[in-house]
């Protein structure tokens, strides 16, 4: 199943708690987070790799970024 | 294109660059331990405009203006320009009016804090713990889900609007100069003693001002948020350039021979430790509620985001109420009316901080 984690529009540290939350929740497989600032995108990373996560694909789409992570 | 700046070498040449040039200001006319406050430069704009008429402390510094154009600079040429707003402007505005009431009792901002220590006014030390103790404050909020609701984008127009308002300041301080020995110059106040009256030159003063905002901007320097990722995350990013900042001003001062240490006599503070540890609670705390420190909520005005613009606004008001009323700490220490001004700065965080949470979603 598809995890998502939507935290378009939301600054800093929301993208990194709801990643991380989600993160807590499912453990293993894959997610994606979407993201429309630089900035979150670097935390999002960073915070992922931090748990052991990879960050498997970074698609820039028009108004926001799409991050897989993978586990 | 990978920014270099947001890597851990990134933060940490970001960091030391931006505390060389805190010191090297004091040399060049700041004040002491004051080569960068945001707090008290946005205090001090207040003044030079008339807003609030504490006479010692009216000077447009340029660095504040440096620091959104510069932001706004950088962040056109790496297109990370985003106009967005309307993530609880209001709430945004009261959190920056209360981030100032508690940043001016201690007298300074988490910059300045770090100045202060690097410089060896160890009352700052009461002033960090306290930021930290309310940035730890904060945390636990945002762990039981408080969140000020996601910003839009708009047009960009909306982005450019404080950039040009800075734009704007600077070209009024280019036709009323400073006239020495004047208080006054066109519509621009001037203080002629106090911390106002100390600055370095203007061109050094904005140019300092747009370098730091550059790489505040690539590097996303941060001081609330160093010890907030540290508290919440666990991670030390963040914290790196804070700790690089610290240490670059603090050798510095030792080379410059701006190194005092002690309690007592300390430029522009005061020494009534619990005020100093109160006063930055609150501002550690609604720094931490608005995402950002002083600093922070000027670098992302210059990219578009206009909520940390009305939380800067928040600021400029907060600093004229400071001084109308009376609020602000001198070196005598804090007021009877700073210390009510404090309690109900806290009741409205506390307030803003139980009641805007989400449930955490699943």
């Amino acid at each position: 199943m598809n995890q998502e984690v939507d935290a378009r529009g939301l600054s800093c540290p929301q993208p990194v708690i709801l990643t991380l939350n989600k993160i807590k929740e499912v453990q293993e497989g894959e997610i994606l987070v979407l993201v429309d600032t630089e900035t979150a995108r670097e935390n999002v990373s960073r915070a992922a790799k931090s748990k052991g996560w990879t960050v498997a694909d970074i698609q820039p789409a028009d108004e926001h970024t799409r991050i897989t992570l993978k586990k | 294109m990978k920014n270099v700046l947001a890597t851990r070498w990134g933060i940490v040449v970001s960091g030391g660059l931006i505390g060389i040039i805190a010191a090297l200001l004091q040399l060049l006319g700041n004040p002491a331990n004051m080569g960068i406050c945001v707090a008290c430069f946005i205090r001090d704009s207040t003044g030079a405009l008339g807003m609030h008429r504490a006479a010692p402390v009216q000077y447009l510094r340029p660095e504040i203006l440096g620091f959104v154009l510069g932001s706004f600079v950088a962040a056109y040429l790496f297109k990370e320009f985003k106009p967005r707003a309307g993530s609880a402007p209001l709430v945004r505005f009261m959190l920056g009016f209360f981030s100032m009431i508690g940043a001016l009792i201690f007298l300074g901002c988490p910059w300045r804090a770090l100045l202060r220590l690097a410089g060896g006014d160890w009352n700052a030390l009461l002033g960090i713990a306290g930021l930290a103790v309310g940035i730890w404050i904060g945390t636990l909020f945002l762990k039981k889900g408080f969140n000020l609701g996601a910003a839009r984008k708009t047009y960009p127009v909306v982005g450019w609007i404080f950039p040009l308002i800075m734009a704007g300041l600077l070209v009024l301080m280019l036709f009323n100069p400073q006239v020495a020995g004047q208080e006054k110059s066109g519509v621009l106040f001037y203080s002629l003693e106090g911390p106002g009256s100390m600055h370095a030159p203007l061109i050094i003063s904005l140019a300092a001002g747009l370098i730091i905002g550059v790489l505040a901007q690539r590097s996303r320097f941060c001081t609330m948020g160093s010890v907030r990722d540290l508290i919440l995350f666990k991670q030390t990013h963040l914290f790196t350039g804070l700790a690089a900042f610290t240490l670059a001003a603090f050798v510095m001062n030792l080379i410059l021979k701006q190194f005092n240490p002690g309690f007592v006599g300390q430029p522009v503070a005061h020494t009534m430790h619990i005020w100093n540890f109160a006063g930055m609670v609150l501002a550690g705390l609604a720094f931490t509620l608005a995402g950002g420190c002083p600093g922070r909520q000027l670098f992302l005005s210059g990219e578009g985001d206009a909520d940390a613009a009305v939380f800067v606004v928040g600021m400029v008001v907060g600093s004229a109420f400071a001084h109308n009323f009376g609020l602000a700490s001198s070196a005598a220490g804090v007021t009877s009316g700073g210390i009510t001004a404090l309690a109900i700065g806290f009741a409205v965080c506390l307030l803003i901080g139980f009641t805007m949470r989400e449930k955490v979603r699943l």
